[in-house]
């Protein structure tokens, strides 16, 4: 297996070359500094990523409620993360950093407000 | 029931919108007809704005002969329906002594055609009428009684006005059908008008002012056989900042096919330069292009050189409704019974308005159609005070009145939420309709701000969902669903 | 109309006036923020992803987050808050300023003040400063609104999304729309490189195999009602309509096509511009041309981070607080930007105490030096790991470095201190 990324580690960008399926001996290419090589070893294995989004909300005030992940949850998780956020519909009074779904998918990650919403 | 009414106006543009009021001072059951979701939607919305100075067609034109009319009239009219209009002057700038010479021909005319206190101008008279001029300007001419008006305001205006002396306006009805009922010749033969959603109603009389589609109208009725050809103008506004805004509109020395592109000072403070002239086959090509954009600010910049294209806002198209040999064709049929032609009203058709309403009620008069005056006719409509016009002392009335009125929703205009809820209540639903009314929308953001204010109020006053407001009807509909599950894997 | 006095009136309640309001209240000031919307918090309200905060917090924030932290940290302090109102008019009277509002619930409110902050942000450029031709349809939203629409009030705006220049509004609105179920079809950028970091390239496009469109541009809109599709060229000497043209249908275009700090109130009361900001020209205090006016945040110049944004305006409060001491301002010497520099802010350098500045680099690349010289004298040197236009550089000079005190001049219209950002002569490899 061969994968091309692009270092996010910071604004430079370089362009990595990731090869090997074996997770002992994965090797990066095309980095500049030590933190492209574990940024690319991380997305090659198992990429993942920060989610937000919103959560209807019965309110006069907003129709959506703001909410993130806690930490990065992988992407294959995403569609059905958004599925199950979409078809909530929450009650005031909310407040920022109540957790909105505990344990997602049995994998330890929490679905957390973002905003404060008064009743 | 389907109601039968004494007259009905299709097209509710500036000419239509005019002939339905004037004819709603008699005591006659009239109904206007407009294809848009609203009044002015068409050829009237994206018109320059320039009331004529009655100089620039011959003397044996019909269209010359109203437009020195419709000019005369529109004091009284400002005075009754409260529409932005400055009677700032018209100035042509001649640049040589050929062009001169054109001028000197333009003065003959307007002398002839009775244009009141026009003059021919040396440059240092052109300079201190308008201190922006190129220098280069060298005489031109001055017309004191042009000026500048906000078309579709104007309409807003007449309609109400007209509804309010008991015309029936129906929005969205397209006519696509026409039956005939009773003999021909006798007093019970009527129209039957269908729409193409399927709704219908009757008349007595039919006026024509459809526009650009009076071509296909009159063919419905079995009228008379003729071509409007669209003639496409671009013209660019600027910002309300801009340094190029004038203090009269300035014209350059017209060619035999148009007046020429011109630099224009609204009403409301910004500046429109243009429009541009294209023959196109297509009644509903309002799209801009990239090589007009050169050619209007080219001649902009050389009449007022400080016309910059950093200040544009936004630009547009509209559609002339031409005839073939350039004048109006207002008449009745020779063919159809009752039925008038109001059709080729292309400039000065805006100036010309409240002169054709007045020659159509005497067309319809001669045509055996009994006018009674209306005593309960008022002539007034109440004024709706805008915010950014108000003085610091009147904005505090304002506000102590109705509160809504110290909501600021456009940023830009300075509109208040009292004139947005008004545009509602007079009947102007969607985005457009609400942005030509109020002006929320059309200053520099665009409406990046004040949209979702709109919608909301709209939402709050009409009650339609978020997904059946429209920008101006049809399928022009804002945003498509709420967010929901299963659309998103 | 109501009548009410204060030391200090904060314009615009988002991330930029709270933070000069809880600095200048912290200091002892009377101080009101009057903000249009019914909120505070700003466009941080809508900004739901994460990003925000690194600077000013050591974590990772949400915009609401954000924001909803900048209106804590007016806990315990007596500021007034005015929201739902807008300001119209600002005057100047004898030293005293005056400031309408209005509100639908306060009517009409006069304040009374020795000192206006400006906070009020910026504003998108939209189609019309784009001058694309072609028909005038809906479905064109600026990026913002379009967050605006989907993140508070929960609409989708279409399914089939084309997203014009890729700065990082674009880009994050390209990944928003994706998981709202949309289709985004393309991001048309006319630089020859984005416009955006590169975390939202990775994260917002290449994530969902969003095509990045770079020296192109759309050539034309189509659509009666709705939009239907636009043109894209690539983009040549003049015009683009160019061989590799092609169409792609949508019902949604978003455009992100920069922003525009918006001073109409401000031009109106006197104040002078900057040409390349398109904010207020400010001295070492963040005062503009009209005494007793300051501005800060976004409203001065456009800042890729809030963070920053909450930094000049807490330094932006502090001055405030000088001036309303009667702390005098003492010299000043006048800064400008040099080479590959696009602007400077503050434009001028005060004798006394910490300066901090922030720049916008025209060039892109690594190993660039930062280079401020006095007269033509070199008085700081700094490498720079990496420039590029979107991201802005700041520094500090002190005011007491050997070299600067040493080389006292002020007066005259020359720029007494320059900016600039200088690539190194190869130096072997």
């Amino acid at each position: 297996m061969k994968k091309d990324l692009i270092c996010i580690s910071c604004p430079i960008g370089c362009r990595l070359t990731v090869e090997g399926e074996n997770p002992e001996k994965i090797s990066v290419s095309g980095n500049r500094c030590p933190r492209g090589e574990i940024y690319g070893r991380e997305e090659a294995l198992a990429p993942s990523r920060m989610v937000t989004a919103t959560v209807a909300i019965e309110s006069e005030k907003l129709a959506r409620l703001p909410v993130k992940t806690d930490r990065p949850i992988g992407r294959e998780h995403i569609p059905s993360l958004l599925n199950q956020l979409y078809a909530l519909e929450l009650v005031p009074p909310v407040y920022c950093g109540d957790i909105i779904l505990d344990d997602f998918a049995e994998s330890g990650v929490r679905i957390l407000a973002t905003r404060t919403i008064e009743a | 029931m389907m109601k039968r009414y004494d007259v009905v106006v299709i097209g509710a543009g500036v000419s239509g919108a005019a002939i339905a009021r004037r004819l709603s001072a008699y005591r006659l059951s009239i109904a206007l007809l407009e294809k848009e979701i609203d009044v002015s939607f068409g050829v009237s919305k994206a018109n320059s704005g320039v009331i004529h100075g009655g100089f620039h067609h011959s003397p044996d034109l019909l269209k010359s002969r109203l437009e020195i009319q419709g000019n005369l009239m529109y004091d009284k009219l400002q005075r009754e329906l409260h529409f932005p209009f400055r009677r700032c002057g018209i100035l042509v700038a001649a640049f040589s002594t050929e062009e001169m010479r054109i001028v000197q021909e333009l003065y003959n005319r307007g002398v002839a055609n009775g244009a009141i206190g026009i003059e021919l101008c040396n440059g240092d008279r052109m300079h201190m009428l308008e201190p922006k001029l190129n220098s280069d300007v060298m005489g031109g001419l001055f017309a004191p009684g042009g000026g500048i008006v906000e078309p579709y305001r104007l309409v807003f205006s007449l309609v109400e006005s007209a509804v309010l002396n008991g015309v029936d306006l129906h929005t969205n009805f397209d006519v696509a059908g026409v039956e005939k009922s009773g003999k021909t010749g006798s007093e019970d033969r009527e129209y039957v008008l269908h729409g193409s959603d399927g709704q219908s109603i009757r008349g007595r009389w039919v006026i024509n002012a459809a526009g650009l589609f009076a071509d296909r109208i009159s063919g419905l009725f079995g009228a008379e056989d003729f071509r409007i050809h669209p003639r496409k103008g671009e013209e660019f506004l600027l910002d309300r900042e801009a340094s190029a805004h004038t203090g009269r509109v300035i014209f350059p020395v017209p060619n035999p096919v148009s007046k020429g592109m011109l630099v224009i000072p609204t009403v409301e403070g910004t500046t429109m330069i243009g429009p541009t002239a294209l023959e196109t086959d297509d009644k509903e090509d309002l799209a801009t292009s990239s090589e007009n954009f050169e050619k209007v600010f080219y001649s902009a910049r050389r009449l007022i050189p400080s016309v910059s294209e950093r200040d544009i806002i936004t630009s547009f198209a509209g559609l002339r409704p031409s005839l073939e040999d350039g004048d109006f064709y207002i008449a009745r049929s020779e063919k159809a019974e009752r039925f008038v032609q109001v059709a080729g009203i292309q400039s000065p058709g805006l100036t010309a308005a409240p002169a054709i309403a007045e020659y159509v009620k005497d067309l319809l008069k001669q045509g055996g159609l009994e006018l009674t005056e209306d005593p309960d006719y008022q002539g007034e409509i109440p004024a709706v005070p805008r915010f950014r016009s108000m003085s610091l002392h009147e904005q505090d009335a304002a506000v102590k009145a109705d509160p809504a009125y110290g909501n600021i929703i456009c940023r830009c205009e300075n509109v208040s939420e009292a004139e947005v809820v008004a545009a509602i209540r007079r009947g102007h639903t969607s985005l457009d309709g609400i942005k030509f009314y109020t002006r929320a929308g059309m200053g520099r953001c665009q409406g990046g701000f004040c949209s979702y204010k709109i919608l909301q109020i709209l939402r709050r006053e009409t009650g339609l969902p978020w997904e059946k407001i429209t920008k101006r009807g049809r399928k022009s509909w804002i945003v498509r669903e709420r967010i929901s599950p299963a659309k998103t894997s | 109309m109501k009548h009410t006095e204060f030391d200090a009136v904060v314009i615009g309640g988002g991330a930029s006036g709270l933070s000069a309001a809880a600095e200048m209240s912290r200091g002892g000031a009377s101080v009101a923020v009057v903000e249009r919307e019914e909120t505070l918090g700003g466009i941080l309200n809508q900004c739901i992803h994460n990003g925000f905060g690194l600077h000013q917090y050591n974590e990772e924030l949400t915009g609401p987050e954000y924001a909803e932290r900048c209106i804590r940290d007016l806990d315990g302090l007596s500021v007034k808050v005015f929201t739902g109102m807008t300001v119209t008019l600002m005057e100047t009277e004898e030293g005293t300023q005056l400031l309408y509002g209005f509100s639908r619930e306060s009517g009409m409110v006069r304040f009374r003040c020795r000192a206006i902050v400006l906070a009020m942000g910026c504003r998108e450029r939209n189609r019309g400063n784009l001058g694309t031709p072609g028909t005038r349809p809906s479905g064109i939203f600026t990026a913002g609104l379009a967050q605006r629409l989907v993140n508070i009030d929960g609409m989708v705006p279409g399914r089939e999304c084309v997203i014009v220049g890729s700065g990082d509004i674009g880009l994050i609105m390209a990944r928003r729309m994706t998981w709202i179920g949309a289709r985004v079809r393309g991001v048309i950028e006319i630089q020859p490189y984005p416009a955006g970091i590169t975390r939202n390239i990775v994260q917002c496009l290449r994530d969902f195999d969003i095509p990045l469109y770079l020296s192109h541009s759309i050539t034309r809109i189509y659509g009666k009602d709705r939009i239907s599709g636009v043109d894209v060229a690539p983009v040549r000497n003049a015009g683009g309509e160019a061989s590799g043209a092609f169409h792609i249908p949508c019902d949604t275009l978003l455009l992100s096509v920069g922003l525009v700090p918006e001073n109409e109130i401000s031009r109106k009361a006197g104040v002078r511009l900057h040409p390349e900001t398109g904010g207020p020209v400010v001295d070492a205090r963040y005062m503009t041309s009209v005494t007793g006016i300051f501005a800060c945040g976004n409203v001065l110049h456009v800042h890729d981070l809030v963070d920053y944004a909450s930094e000049e305006a807490r330094h932006c409060g502090q001055a405030v607080l000088d001036y309303l001491s009667g702390v005098s301002a003492g010299e000043q010497l006048r800064v400008g930007a040099g080479r590959n520099v696009k602007y400077v802010v503050p434009g001028r350098f005060a004798l006394t105490g910490k300066n901090r500045f922030y720049l916008r680099s025209m060039i892109t690349g690594t190993g660039a030096r930062l280079c401020v010289r006095l007269g033509g004298i070199e008085v700081l040197r700094r490498k720079l790991p990496y420039v590029q236009p979107s991201e802005m550089i700041s520094f500090d000079l002190a005011a007491d470095e050997d070299a600067i005190s040493s080389r006292f001049t002020t007066g005259g219209d020359e720029t007494d201190l320059e900016v600039s950002l200088e690539i190194p002569e190869k130096e072997g490899a």
